[in-house]
């Protein structure tokens, strides 16, 4: 669903994010790791054509749309149905003074989805994201963080998003919560096939949703390979730093090896 | 050091904003080594934190330094006070006046109580950073003109510029790189040891007062739901809420975090008031509140303790 | 890593790139407009009797046998009912309505500000006194407070100074007052309340300094709404008198030669008009830059 080759973004002479290579099939899920100024986010926005300010070149795929060459009514149709983007802070990109279910009927209405099938698919996106359809009727500010997080997956869902690019979605959650949201976007790729591109500065939590990491640092890719490989046998010394600095906690679900979660 | 006794203290302190009261009947005291207060936004842990600060007033309830109600302290001792206890926010670019330049934020607090030169200002200020882990050459720059890691690292110059005894860290990580954090934490362990702080740790994440703390209490909905030894809650919680708190932290490799149920239910009026996302909730938890109790070595407000303990239990991993 | 694209790849977002630098261009060349058109008139008003072509029709020299001349190699703006240059009556004019911006905006700006900060920190019964004060100041039109202050008052300056500072302080106590409250549950301020540094000294040197922005740009953006206001009070004889310049005394005094003797009152008019523009412009300017 999204092939991307020989993408460099530059802000004059400096390469702000290069990256040669990654592709995300659909219902998989591939996470790009890093620290805060690694290029992550420049190359997840560089995959929606939104980078602005810098020089963008290489081959962006979404579907069948080359993001870097398409008119911009192409551009936008991706961007408003075939893929979403789901970013650190929902609530401040939804418009506080419509009920949730009005600004998805709204947004389904923009598609030319109307009336009683407008209602089926919202209630249907709805429940997917383990949502209580009674959160349509409420505003923006009355559902906390997580509640925001997955109904901005459900309105993508509902318009019928095939990729989810998410931008730390989670770093603004507390744990509980992120759990949440992690076992939605697992579920979407296990269930309906969806392509997720996934951007975090979590290894632990990456670890959980990858199947294929995607390590950044300073702009370049230090390492790329299946979650099990890269996480049981790091071969780039950074990748090696970030893993030391997961935090170890004792007696947890997961510390037992070998046993079966019942 | 032995004359350090606990210094900071809650007894049975409400706390509340306008009518609504956000922390219920909690009591901790904080002396030598890391207090955990683990829980989610919204759980009161903040507000709390302001209160030993003397931020915030209890409604009922005091808040204790040394063997002083902190409302009766006269100039000389609010003074001290002042000093000996020192925060550490959640975010450094939110704790230094973005206005002013590292030399003039620790320099604010170097001279707040003792009168200095300039020329020992500038030298004690170096020493606070190199403490620190920064070059002293950061002395001119300006809050924005650092990295999320180097600011925090300010922020804690600063609070160690007056010498506290104890320090109050609210989250002071979760708005960094994993990598940064780590780091973060190690300077905290380290200074701690090295001045001989107390301090309270308060976050979401267990993973961070394992390292630092070996006491933890863990608060849902403004209460104590359970507090004792970090170690144990880990590996054998006795509260479902703490059960559901160490399951949700993602483990390399490990199985997904479990998710705890229904994080969007409130908690409720009358009862249990974790029952609405408890998995072993029964009849009893909606009628009764469950008091706090003893239950093998740490006190945990739940009618179904024992039936917790059993659950969570999972072998003790070797620690290094 | 140096990759490059396919050559001639045809990329988006230099497009985008120009267009946004465009928009923003766009935005601080008005705004410099009105910083240089400002400047050009404070220069012209601190430098009128260097300038003017005739200084002493700044004042009350008549020369009746002039009157009324209209614009020409000698009277670049014409001259008034009295044959005085209204060339230099202008310039002399700026002075006294850049002197009554200017006071009214530091009178005002340093009496709203500094209880405005204060109400906002302080918070309680402190904040509802101070901002009960302001409403009911606010409660009167402005201009009408002013108009009765001048009545009151002699007619001078000094009374358009005193009575629009009146009127306009609330403005700026009120703004001020809502950014100090939000600064105030900042962490640094915590910090500093953790550290014992006595109250005052927080409110000046961490809240104040940090709720200055918007309360400076709404006093660019109110030169010239004060010039517009000291030139109605004169126009209706409660500000400066004869013979002091003053663009809105102008105005009133050649009203009725529009018809016959434009220059009279366009002059004055015009000067009015570009100034206010001037100090406008120059304050969204601002307003634009710091919402980024």
């Amino acid at each position: 669903m999204i092939r991307i080759r020989n993408l460099a973004v530059r802000i004059g002479d400096r390469v702000i994010a290069s990256v040669p290579e990654l592709d995300v099939a659909a219902g998989e899920c591939v996470a790009i790791v890093g620290e805060s100024g690694s290029g992550k986010t420049t190359t997840l926005l560089a995959t929606l054509g939104l980078v602005e300010g810098a020089a963008v070149s290489g081959e962006v795929r979404v579907g069948d749309v080359d993001v870097l060459t398409a008119a911009p009514a192409d551009l936008l149709r991706i961007r408003g149905s075939r893929a979403a983007l789901v970013m650190q802070s929902p609530q401040a990109a939804l418009n506080p003074t419509m009920r949730l279910g009005t600004l998805m009927r709204r947004a389904l209405a923009r598609h030319g989805v109307k009336g009683g099938e407008a209602r089926r698919r919202a209630e249907e996106a709805v429940a997917a994201v383990l949502l209580d359809p009674l959160i349509l009727r409420r505003y923006p500010h009355q559902v906390s963080g997580g509640q925001a997080q997955r109904f901005a997956i459900a309105l993508a869902l509902a318009l019928g998003a095939e990729v989810i690019l998410a931008d730390e979605p989670t770093s603004a959650l507390d744990v509980t919560v992120q759990a949440e949201v992690v076992a939605v976007l697992r579920r979407l790729r296990d269930e309906r096939g969806l392509a997720v591109l996934f951007v975090s500065h979590d290894l632990a939590l990456v670890s959980t949703i990858a199947d294929r990491v995607v390590v950044m640092k300073e702009g370049a890719v230090v390492e790329s390979g299946h979650a099990d490989a890269v996480f049981s046998r790091p071969s780039d010394a950074y990748t090696r730093e970030l893993i030391a600095a997961v935090p170890r906690l004792p007696g947890h679900a997961g510390e037992r090896q070998g046993e079966e979660e019942t | 050091m032995s004359e350090r006794p606990a210094v900071l203290g809650a007894e049975a302190v409400t706390l509340a904003y306008g009518h609504t009261a956000v922390v219920h009947d909690v009591s901790l005291s904080i002396g030598e080594g890391g207090i955990g207060l683990i829980g989610e936004s919204g759980s009161g842990k903040t507000t709390l934190a302001r209160a030993l600060l003397g931020l915030l007033r209890p409604r009922s309830g005091t808040i204790t330094y040394g063997s002083r109600d902190l409302t009766s302290l006269d100039r000389k001792e609010r003074a001290r006070f002042r000093s000996d206890v020192q925060p550490v926010f959640q975010d450094g670019s939110e704790a230094l006046d973005p206005r002013m330049t590292v030399e003039a934020s620790i320099g604010e607090a170097l001279t707040t109580h003792h009168r200095m030169t300039k020329a020992d200002r500038r030298a004690k200020v170096a020493e606070l950073l190199t403490d620190v882990g920064l070059d002293p050459a950061l002395t001119a720059r300006k809050p924005h003109q650092m990295s999320g890691g180097q600011r925090q690292r300010v922020a804690i110059a600063r609070a160690l510029a007056v010498e506290p005894r104890l320090l109050v860290l609210d989250e002071p990580t979760s708005a960094l790189d994993v990598t940064v954090q780590a780091r973060i934490l190690d300077l905290l362990e380290r200074l701690a040891a090295e001045h001989g702080l107390g301090y309270l740790l308060i976050t979401h994440n267990l993973g961070v007062v394992d390292r630092l703390c070996r006491t933890s209490h863990v608060l849902f909905a403004g209460r104590v739901v359970e507090s004792g030894p970090t170690t144990d809650l880990l590996t054998r919680p006795a509260h479902p809420y703490t059960l559901a708190l160490r399951d949700a932290v993602p483990r390399l490799g490990g199985e997904p975090p479990r998710p705890a149920g229904r994080t969007e239910a409130t908690p409720a009026e009358s009862g249990c008031p974790f029952r609405l996302r408890c998995p072993f909730a029964v009849d009893v938890c909606g009628k009764e509140a469950p008091q706090i109790r003893d239950v093998q070595g740490r006190m945990v407000a739940c009618h179904r303790a024992e039936d917790v303990l059993a659950e969570g239990e999972v072998p003790h991993a070797p620690r290094k | 890593m140096t990759i490059s694209g396919p050559a001639g790849a045809p990329t988006l977002q230099p497009q985008l790139r120009r267009t946004a630098l465009r928009g923003l261009a766009g935005m601080d060349r008005l705004a410099t407009v009105g910083a240089v058109l400002l400047a050009v008139i404070v220069l012209a008003a601190l430098l009128a009797p260097l300038i003017a072509p005739y200084p002493d029709d700044g004042g009350s020299a008549t020369h009746p046998l002039e009157a009324l001349l209209p614009p020409s190699g000698a009277h670049w703006f014409g001259t008034d009912q009295v044959g005085r240059d209204v060339l230099s009556r202008v310039l002399y004019g700026a002075r006294t309505s850049l002197l009554i911006a200017v006071a009214v905006l530091v009178i005002a700006g340093v009496v709203g500000v500094v209880l405005g900060v204060v109400a906002g920190y302080a918070g309680g019964w402190v904040r509802d006194v101070i901002m009960r004060v302001t409403d009911v100041f606010l409660a009167f039109p402005a201009l009408l407070l002013s108009l009765a202050l001048a009545v009151v008052l002699q007619p001078s300056v000094t009374t358009v100074i005193v009575a629009i500072s009146v009127t306009w302080w609330p403005w700026y106590a009120r703004l001020t007052a809502s950014v100090a409250a939000s600064v105030s549950t900042r962490g640094f301020v915590d910090s500093a309340r953790c550290l014992g540094v006595p109250a005052p000294v927080i409110v000046f040197r961490h809240v104040l300094p940090n709720s200055l922005t918007p309360v400076l740009v709404q006093l660019s953006l109110d030169g010239g709404g004060v010039i517009l206001t000291a030139a109605a009070l004169s126009y209706l004889g409660l500000g400066a008198h004869e013979p002091t310049s003053e663009w809105g005394l102008m105005v009133q005094q050649g009203q009725s030669l529009f018809t016959t003797d434009w220059w009279v009152v366009t002059c004055p008019g015009v000067a009015i008009l570009i100034t206010a523009f001037a100090f406008n412009v120059l304050g969204e300017g601002l307003r634009a830059r710091l919402a980024r």
